[in-house]
């Protein structure tokens, strides 16, 4: 975490030497996390009502990895992740309506109410999903950079995927085809401490994720993921190699999700101590807030009008999935195989 | 009454951690709930304060969506408690209107190749398949083939002979020995666009990419409500070969047939092999196409017509006949020809049907046969249990009962992993006489 602290502190050194840059940035990094943050909590709130069933996992504390990544990318670039998703899916500027939808199983859903929580997607905003199987993502976007490179249209594929995916095979059989034909992609390792109910301490022999990728070659770097500035920074360098041609890179987020790992997860492999820590001391959304007010790039009634914004939005895309009608029945049969 | 998993039909509402009257900010832990799993801490969704406490603590079996308390908002007062109870129900789920369920499509009937007159020419399935993936390479830029020993070593059964060469390393690429990492890659790159073949040097490698293959090529067009589609193609050598034992000697037709989400073709002659895998190629849905090692070197006419595709989905009359009927597919079919001769010298008059497409399957050149025949004999390599026999079996029931003169025969591999030794390899596989015996019992002669 040395390395992660420094970057907060150039992340905070440059503020003041770049005037200018920053309002809108810091206000839309603000938005866009609060956004998350709001909706998740409205999605915690449908499911506890049996609006959302089956599994439900919320991306609550994490918000300033795919917010921070999110502000480098170019249309082109792709995303991919596994299946804590809505965050992606929302910072890809998604319609919370339609992921909302989605998450209750309803006719206006991305997937038209098939695919469920884990699995949405939009070729129109890049978002190639939403994946279920843990690790399995990881050759998708792998195999996504490879259509990039065959195209040669200079896209990066950002493939996202957690500390608890890092062990699965497929991950290394992956890093080796990235490293061998130096493909345009991005891992970024949510490091959230906890896959499910096992600390990365008790499943990993060695717990600098960053550094899983140096048997290939592949450069890692470790990055607070509860800095938006820190991860934006890291962020557009990284896309900035890639985009020269320098092949794959490893971005280790040290991350945490302050929910269970699912809604009927009570988390009780760690402590009480130690989220109320991590949500006073590192939350994303308040250290942006002080950075704002303390920079003095907006008062408080700015951020209490975007509160507002974000609150609305939420309640209107909660307001639009209940009304949504469930799928026709006639769609079980539907999707299947693409007609020809 | 919060619902906190899956399963969870009531709970037990164990502490209540504030009063009447106090205040509460959103994500405030207000209670604590027991469900059939485990204690959850729950959280106010809003600020407020809390008005009044609906359900006491210690309750048991509190339903789902029962009020357990009424939030204040900023500004109302307990006066508005009288109706707090009905604000406090969350809004129900849609009434479900009462529909019959749907009924599986029937799929529309594919029409067959016209029938070819014209010119052929003398090839192996092997020179078959190379043509076939040639030829639409040539006329499409996003199909690349991928897989073990594809491009310098020129195939590990020399089925890409010569494809580097002409398509160069951008589109001829070796893979590292690593089924699940380059299936995997090979689905990632058709979700974006492209039109990978991806070639196992044998099904019984992509076993180790099988969660590839269902779980990402299969289902991901349906899940993603039709926006995300999959045009790839798996190949390679699938069923026994010849003394390689268990773990190289599989079918796995029934395994992929089984699953929608795709297509499995497996081809028996070399014009089939090559106008079958063209047609594979150019269907935007992912397709297991299952070749036989054995078959690669036997040479059959091909049409030398510019453009050559047979239908996926359609199954072909090799051999007409009255008395009884023969399915077959991939090397199977050879063996059925050979006891449609044999029993045709005894007086029985077969008809064989190669099947070519296992998925979807042309039930209607079978049930048609059979309606004409009576008797069904279906024969594979794979095993009996759950297999393409077992599923011809359920046909007949469904849709030709009433046309039936004896029950359907299957005639399968034996129910052991493949042994290694010549005479149990022999005894395990089906040899053309266990299809003359079965086509004679079902039609009542010894």
């Amino acid at each position: 975490m040395a390395k992660s602290s420094s970057k907060t502190k150039s992340a905070a050194k440059s503020r003041s030497r770049k005037p200018g840059l920053e309002r809108d940035e810091l206000l839309n990094f603000y938005k866009d996390m609060l956004l998350i943050r709001r909706f998740e909590e409205k999605a915690g709130q449908m499911y506890g009502m049996g609006l959302i069933g089956g599994f439900c996992h919320l991306y609550i504390g994490q918000e300033a990895v795919v917010v921070g990544m999110q502000a480098g990318l170019s249309d082109k670039d792709t995303v991919i992740t596994t299946y804590r998703d809505h965050g992606h899916m929302l910072a890809c500027g998604m319609d919370p309506r339609g992921v909302m939808a989605e998450l209750m199983g309803r006719r206006g859903g991305y997937s038209k109410g098939k695919g469920g929580s884990m699995h949405m997607f939009s070729t129109e905003k890049n978002f190639f999903g939403g994946h279920g199987i843990v690790g399995a993502n990881v050759p998708l976007g792998t195999g996504i950079a490879f259509s990039h490179m065959y195209r040669g249209n200079g896209a990066v594929s950002l493939t996202y995927f957690g500390d608890g995916a890092v062990n699965q095979g497929q991950v290394y059989e992956s890093f080796n085809m990235a490293a061998l034909w130096r493909l345009p992609v991005i891992y970024v390792i949510e490091n959230n401490r906890y896959g499910m109910g096992t600390s990365i301490e008790r499943a990993s022999a060695n717990t600098d994720l960053y550094m899983r990728g140096s048997a290939y070659g592949i450069p890692g770097e470790t990055v607070d993921g509860m800095d938006v500035m820190a991860v934006r920074e890291a962020g557009a360098k990284a896309l900035a190699q890639v985009r020269a041609g320098k092949g794959p890179l490893i971005l280790e987020m040290q991350t945490y999700r302050y929910r269970g790992h699912s809604m009927s997860d009570p988390a009780k492999y760690r402590s009480k101590e130690e989220v109320l820590k991590m949500r006073t001391e590192k939350d994303p959304i308040e250290t942006q807030r002080k950075l704002i007010l303390d920079g003095d790039h907006a008062g408080e009634a700015d951020l209490k009008e975007i509160d507002r914004e974000v609150k609305l939005l939420v309640t209107e895309a909660a307001e639009y999935a209940q009304h949504s009608p469930e799928p026709d029945v006639a769609e079980l049969y539907t999707d299947v195989l693409v007609e020809v | 009454m919060p619902a906190l998993s899956p399963t969870m039909t009531d709970g037990t509402l164990a502490k209540w951690l504030k009063t009447e009257g106090e205040a509460v900010a959103a994500g405030d832990v207000i209670a604590e709930i027991e469900t059939d799993k485990a204690t959850m801490e729950i959280e106010a969704a809003d600020e407020g304060v809390l008005g009044k406490i609906l359900v006491p603590e210690g309750t048991e079996n509190v339903a789902v969506n029962t009020p357990i308390a009424v939030l204040l908002e900023e500004g109302e007062d307990a006066g508005a408690l009288s109706n707090g109870a009905a604000a406090a129900a969350p809004s129900a789920a849609p009434v479900v209107e009462a529909v019959s369920a749907p009924v599986a499509p029937v799929a529309a009937t594919i029409p067959a190749e016209a029938v070819y007159a014209g010119p052929t020419t003398r090839l192996s399935v092997r020179e078959a398949l190379r043509d076939a993936m040639a030829e639409e390479m040539r006329r499409d830029d996003d199909v690349f083939l991928m897989g073990e020993e594809v491009a310098q070593y020129q195939g590990a059964y020399k089925v890409s002979q010569g494809l580097l060469e002409e398509f160069g390393e951008r589109r001829v690429i070796d893979t590292p020995i690593t089924e699940h990492g380059f299936t995997g890659l090979g689905v990632g790159a058709a979700f974006a666009g492209l039109k990978p073949i991806i070639e196992f040097m044998t099904f019984n490698f992509a076993m180790q990419a099988i969660d590839q293959i269902i779980n990402s090529a299969a289902k991901t067009h349906y899940m993603s409500g039709g926006q995300l589609t999959c045009q790839a193609v798996f190949r390679g050598p699938n069923g026994a070969a010849s003394r390689v034992g268990a773990q190289h000697s599989q079918c796995y037709a029934s395994w992929y047939a089984h699953c929608p989400g795709m297509k499995v073709v497996t081809p028996y002659s070399a014009a089939d092999a090559k106008g079958l895998l063209k047609a594979a190629i150019r269907d935007p849905n992912p397709v297991i196409f299952l070749e036989n090692e054995l078959l690669y070197g036997q040479s059959f006419d091909v049409p030398t017509e510019e453009d050559h595709v047979v239908p996926l989905g359609k199954a072909k009359i090799l051999r007409e006949g009255g008395d009884v009927t023969i399915v077959a597919f991939s090397i199977m079919v050879g063996r059925a020809l050979e006891a449609a001769d044999a029993l045709a010298g005894e007086g029985i008059n077969a008809e064989v049907i190669d099947l070519r497409t296992l998925r979807p399957l042309d039930t209607e050149t079978i049930v048609n046969s059979v309606k004409k025949t009576n008797r069904l004999v279906a024969v594979e390599e794979g095993w009996p249990f759950a297999g393409i026999g077992s599923e011809m079996a359920a046909l007949m029931m469904e849709q030709a009962f009433d046309w039936l003169d004896a029950p359907v025969a299957r005639v399968t591999g034996a129910d052991v992993p493949m042994p290694y030794a010549a005479n149990l390899e022999r005894l395990a596989l089906p040899q053309t006489q266990n299809i003359i015996d079965a086509a004679k019992a079902v039609s009542y002669r010894s």
